[in-house]
């Protein structure tokens, strides 16, 4: 009987074991060197047609938004300018996403929005490769993709909105730090998940920027993740101040962490001996401003972001734009923009926020 | 009476009262369909019959040997977990250049050697399912972030990550329908028509009995394992290939997805009931009832709540039923005979 039974199950090890080898023997051997260049074969613009700067907005435009995940502060307030966008183009709004960011949980929104026929999706990537299928498929299907926030790798969406140069931040950030840390010192980062496509870029400007003679004196001890969640951000914060006593200043440039890191150091003894800085929204870091934890800090308006997505969206769908280099369209009440190099929209230069201006601000 | 007939007629019993509910989930399952179909716009289009045969894929291979090993009274906790180690692994030979033809059956393999891992310390040191499983699915999870970090493959050969996601040449089934139809056939004639399906409800029913009817508990369990580890390994797999991406954290979370269809699709979390029908149509009814919410436009918040009370309704419903019928029986076995 035992015997019987191992050697039973064996038959679907062995069938599987056989198939795998007959797949062994009749491929020639695909390997990453030798299909480097189908690798993101996808067309980078679906459409051939001319761009027409002078046709008419089209209205009625159903224009979807998925950002990474849903319930998240920063994210509210993006697709809110974005609400406030589609109702001046008098179009149909809509809200997916799902409730964790990770890498996969975005491609059945994606796949239900093809179904849905809607004309725009903009998207905020959690992996720029893995939504990059659906994405194809829904262009094929005549529907304009516009990344926001995280770009979706190039050759799947019609135009990326940034919210400022990869540059701009990152250089930003650093000057930030360094007048926090008068000029020397240990300084670290709290970033957000370790794959999110702004964040690493961001940090890789200011790894460039610190190499620079006038940083030689900073000094970047360690890039901590909170993962754009509130208490592992909170805990990183708590490990950073533990692990590196001298650490002088930390830049966390994400809402989530920027946010929770303030908000220990704020009840923690390490209070006007250690700063943060980085980016966030001014209604979460009021309160740390007011009580002197935060000194300064930057950010987009990133209703703005949600805002140009619809247009530039509303813009390719209507054929005023393709999304190629140097096309020019109108954004409502945020003006003339043109269009950059791969589809790029670039919003506009970051804002910092002091004590003496955070009041302006209401996001 | 034999051991042996002991063990049978009362597998036999537990099947005969167990077909009320695989039949009802099926009915159900028949019945959300056609309502989704006539109702929900949209649901009933080949492009979205494609987007939910891929959408239930991991789930569907994973719940075939999980219904087998929870039908043996243990479970296996870490399926997800061997997913993303395969994934990861997967990744990190095809950056080293090695041969996709040759990272395949690498990755089937690895799957296997974790099963076997877990099957191990069940049945040869005799430990809970439950724990070591636990155990494994945080330290299988550990070594998949080992091996890739934090980092994404993506670049996964077109012809691969195409079939994956396309349809057999001229008609709008999915490719992977295949794989699921005949791994699912594969399972189901195991399981309900040979020796192998009848130790495996025996072990699950009384491991005691069973053994005295001449099974080796210990061996079919072992196996059962190592086949659960193959098909995570698979779902691995095509996993990468439909996404293009290779991860550490792929698939977190999807044991709970498929533990709650092989449940909701009948089977006993205390093992020795259960039938494959009823968790393949358990599995079609999650996922078209969450494709069709989401194609209304209900929020999450409500989706999880409608997927949660499912759940409970169908851990709790074939135990009230039992206990009902138990009590009336009582009831009627105390009137006909008074003593």
């Amino acid at each position: 009987m035992s015997f019987r039974i191992s050697r039973r199950l064996a038959v679907p090890l062995s069938t599987v074991a056989v198939a795998s080898l007959a797949l062994t023997a009749c491929g020639g051997g695909t390997t990453k060197s030798n299909t480097a260049n189908d690798a993101g074969s996808a067309p980078s613009s679906t459409s051939s047609a001319a761009a027409d700067p002078n046709a008419p907005l089209k209205e009625g435009l159903k224009i979807a938004y998925l950002p990474k995940q849903l319930n998240n502060p920063y994210t509210d307030v993006e697709v809110g300018g974005g609400k406030v966008a589609v109702g001046e183009l008098k179009g149909e709004y809509k809200l997916v996403g799902p409730n964790d960011a990770s890498a996969s949980s975005q491609v059945s929104y994606i796949n239900t929005l093809i179904q849905q026929t809607q004309d725009v999706i903009v998207v905020a990537a959690n992996d720029p490769n893995a939504v990059c299928p659906s994405l194809n498929q829904a262009r094929k299907a005549g529907i304009k993709v516009v990344s926001f926030d995280s770009d979706a790798s190039k050759n799947c969406r019609d135009a990326f909105i940034n919210q400022a140069t990869t540059q701009g931040i990152g250089e930003s950030l650093v000057k930030m730090a360094s007048e926090l840390a008068g000029g020397s010192g240990e300084i670290a980062v709290l970033s957000a998940t370790p794959n999110a496509t702004n964040q690493n870029s961001w940090i890789e400007v200011m790894k460039t920027e610190l190499k620079k003679p006038e940083n030689a004196k900073l000094k970047l001890v360690k890039v901590a993740y909170g993962n754009d969640d509130d208490q592992k951000s909170f805990t990183e914060a708590q490990g950073l101040l533990q692990s590196f006593p001298n650490l002088k200043v930390i830049v966390s440039p994400t809402t989530v962490g920027i946010a929770a890191a303030s908000r220990y150091i704020s009840a923690s003894n390490y209070k006007g001996k250690v700063a943060i800085t980085g980016l966030g929204l001014p209604n979460q870091m009021r309160k740390f401003v007011k009580d002197g934890t935060v000194k300064k800090f930057a950010l987009w308006n990133p209703a703005d972001i949600g805002y140009l997505a619809a247009y530039a969206g509303a813009a390719l769908k209507s054929g005023q734009i393709t999304g190629a280099e140097g096309e020019k369209f109108k954004a409502g009440k945020l003006g003339e923009y043109t269009v950059g190099a791969d589809g790029e929209i670039v919003l506009g230069p970051p804002t910092e926020f002091t004590a003496a201006n955070i009041d302006k601000f209401d996001f | 009476m034999s051991a042996e007939t002991a063990v049978e007629s009362r597998t036999a019993g537990l099947t005969a009262r167990f077909a009320n509910w695989n039949v009802a989930i099926i009915a159900v399952t028949i019945i959300v369909l056609i309502v989704a179909a006539a109702t929900v716009e949209n649901f009933g289009t080949s492009q979205n019959f494609g987007f939910l045969v891929l959408d239930l894929l991991p789930i569907a291979l994973v719940a075939l040997p999980m219904t087998l090993v929870i039908v043996t009274g243990e479970i296996d906790l870490s399926v997800a977990s061997t997913l993303g180690l395969c994934s990861a692994v997967m990744g990190s030979l095809w950056n080293s250049n090695q041969p996709i033809e040759t990272i395949i059956p690498l990755c089937l393999l690895l799957g296997a050697v974790l099963g076997a891992v877990n099957g191990f310390f069940v049945t040869v040191l005799g430990l809970p399912s439950l724990a070591v499983t636990i155990g494994t699915l945080a330290l299988y999870r550990g070594l998949a972030f080992v091996v890739l970090g934090d980092s994404a493959v993506a670049d996964f050969p077109v012809q691969y990550t195409d079939w994956v996601t396309g349809n057999i040449a001229g008609t709008s089934i999915p490719n992977v329908l295949l794989i699921i139809v005949v791994l699912a056939i594969v399972f189901g004639v195991l399981l309900h028509a040979t020796p192998i399906g009848r130790a495996v409800f025996a072990v699950g029913a009384s491991e005691q009995a069973a053994r005295f009817a001449g099974v080796r508990p210990g061996r079919l369990k072992f196996w059962l394992y190592v086949v659960s580890g193959l098909v995570s390994g698979l779902a691995g797999i095509l996993w990468t290939l439909r996404y293009s991406s290779a991860r550490a954290d792929n698939g977190a979370g999807l044991e709970l997805a498929v533990v709650a269809a092989v449940l909701l699709g009948g089977v006993s979390i205390f093992g020795g009931k259960g039938a494959l029908p009823g968790v393949i149509a358990g599995v079609v009814l999650l996922a078209s009832l969450q494709n069709a919410l989401r194609l209304s436009d209900v929020s999450n918040e409500a989706l999880n709540v409608v997927t949660g009370v499912l759940l409970i309704v169908s851990v709790l419903a074939p135990n009230l039923a039992n206990a009902v019928r138990s009590s009336v029986q009582r009831r009627r076995h105390r009137t006909t005979n008074p003593l």
